[in-house]
């Protein structure tokens, strides 16, 4: 320890011990309030901060409806990528004419995932995850199947929103 | 010429004592045994920085950092401005460069021990170094906003994500919100031309400060060799010997840099489109490939565990053994640091032969 060869830090520490009880209590009390309060001012210069990188939450669309795509425009055995909001959805035609409706956020690392029509599943190409046509995770890394949409098809127009309760 | 230089050491002198000042290194000497070539890495991958500090500042004359910006004006870069593409290509290739000279001078003083006391915070400061540049290569690899970098990004700032607790704080403040967009483009821009650079430097300056105080770490087993025949003991003076030689390497390293330039111009692909799926054989740079192929091989569930948890938890306990390596060294075993050296073979051969899978596996 540097502190017991320095003279005079020993000189003030003897010092201090000869002081009366009185004057270490007010030594005391002084540290504590000096202390404690350049603890207060620092958290109240860093909790500013620590609120000002964290961005104001964005508003979510919810259960709102949206218009994913046309029935024409999507061949049996085909899909398309749709805006659900901030994030992407995934709208598959399936080889039987069916419409099926999930998130295109892969449950893995949340990178956007594909169908693929050779083999009719969902496929994420970035750590090679696959789901069924029912979001079911069935191989690779994903830890969660895809949230499924409600699809609603009201003539010509395909609408896709969140499942009532979910 | 001369009389002037004389001159101004004199000024310089009568005022702040220069001669004292650089005292130390006219002293600093390299020892020379058939290892030295091993300590040319470190000096590689500062002039590396040099490289990257002056080829960035070039590149932030032209460079946007918004999303509807970004794409197009480094395209303007590389199509438009004179020699543009050939300080962003320098820029690309220098860093790739830097990455590997690190990893190289770490290992090297894995493998030579050079970690030993005194010098556990050089190693300290030199590991924090590198997971700094690995910072650098993460936050400059997504300001071209083309499609790789983006889901580069999307999945890079979902793993410290999945961390328990503040994981999902983290994330916000990675992204700039829930999902990557323009906003986490803008912070990117600002952790890699103020953040780090600012971190990075202060860190650098302790780290030769550090080397410098220590001297240069003579590997134990040639240490042996000399004490056996001190007459073997050789050395070199730092300033102006080694010096030159350093600079040396230097130059071949521009040459080497400049050649790749202009030979695999940097390509910059396609612009990013955050509504579209992954393109297929999606892949990140070659540094971070052992890291995403474990990724890619851990099952979805681990017992009751999510997979990516445990190899995200797990890859974050083997960074910090690694920062901490020369405090593990078993000091009551004999030959203990067998230990750490067959840890390092193991970090060494693992990330390799991850790296190569990673290259080759669809």
């Amino acid at each position: 320890m540097a502190t017991k060869h320095c003279p005079m830090v020993a000189a003030a520490a003897r010092e201090a011990a000869q002081q009366p009880t009185k004057d270490r209590g007010r030594r005391q009390f002084l540290q504590v309030v000096l202390g404690g309060g350049i603890l207060a001012s620092l958290a109240s210069f860093i909790y500013p901060v620590l609120r000002y990188v964290l961005p104001p939450p964005a508003a979510d669309l919810g259960n709102d409806s949206v218009l994913a795509g046309t029935a024409s425009e999507l061949k049996a055995n085909s899909a398309k990528i749709f805006k659900f909001g901030s994030r992407p959805g995934l709208l598959i035609k399936t080889a039987s004419g069916e419409f099926k409706a999930m998130s295109a956020t892969c449950t893995h690392l949340s990178c956007t995932v594909q169908y693929r029509s050779d083999v009719q599943q969902v496929w994420c190409a970035c750590h090679n995850g696959m789901y069924d046509l029912a979001g079911r995770n069935i191989s690779g890394p994903p830890p969660r199947p895809l949230e499924l949409y409600d699809v609603h098809v009201k003539g010509e127009e395909i609408y896709v929103n969140r499942k009532q309760g979910a | 010429m001369r009389y002037a230089a004389t001159y101004v050491r004199d000024w310089l002198d009568q005022r702040f004592g220069w001669e004292e000042l650089i005292y130390p290194l006219r002293h600093k000497t390299v020892p020379l045994h058939r290892l030295s070539y091993w300590y040319f890495l470190g000096g590689i991958t500062l002039f590396l920085f040099g490289v990257q500090v002056t080829t960035g500042i070039l590149l932030l004359l032209y460079y946007r950092p918004s999303a509807n910006e970004a794409y197009e004006s480094v395209k303007y870069i590389s199509t438009q401005v004179q020699f543009g593409w050939l300080i962003r290509s320098i820029h690309s290739w220098s860093a790739n460069l830097m990455v590997f000279t690190a990893f190289a001078h770490m290992f090297s003083v894995v493998f030579l021990r050079a970690y030993r006391k005194p010098r556990e915070l050089t190693w300290v400061t030199g590991a924090l170094l590198l997971f700094l540049v690995l910072g650098f290569g993460f936050s400059g690899y997504l300001l071209p906003w083309n499609t790789l970098a983006f889901f580069a990004t999307k999945v890079g700032t979902e793993v410290p994500g999945q961390i328990p607790v503040i994981g999902h704080w983290i994330l916000v403040f990675l992204r700039g919100g829930e999902d990557v967009t323009g906003a986490t483009l803008t912070r990117f821009f600002g952790f890699h031309v103020a953040v780090l650079p600012g971190i990075t430097t202060a860190l650098l300056a302790l780290h030769l400060a550090l080397v410098q105080k220590f001297g240069i770490s003579v590997p134990p087993r040639v240490e042996d060799e000399w004490s056996y025949k001190p007459e073997q003991k050789k050395e070199m003076k730092f300033f102006p010997n080694f010096l030159l030689r350093e600079v040396m390497a230097w130059y071949v390293g521009l040459g080497a840099l400049a050649a790749l330039a202009a030979i695999y111009p940097w390509e910059l692909g396609a612009k990013a489109e955050p509504f579209a799926s992954a393109p297929a054989g999606i892949k990140p740079e070659w540094y971070f490939l052992w890291a995403f192929q474990t990724l890619k091989l851990i099952p979805s569930r681990i017992l009751v565990f999510d997979g990516e948890l445990i190899g995200i938890l797990g890859m974050g306990l083997a960074g910090a053994l690694w920062l901490a390596l020369p405090f593990l060294e078993p000091k009551r075993l004999r030959r203990g640091y067998r230990l750490l050296t067959g840890a390092g073979v193991f970090a060494l051969v693992y990330i390799v032969s991850m790296t190569i899978y990673g290259w080759v596996a669809k």
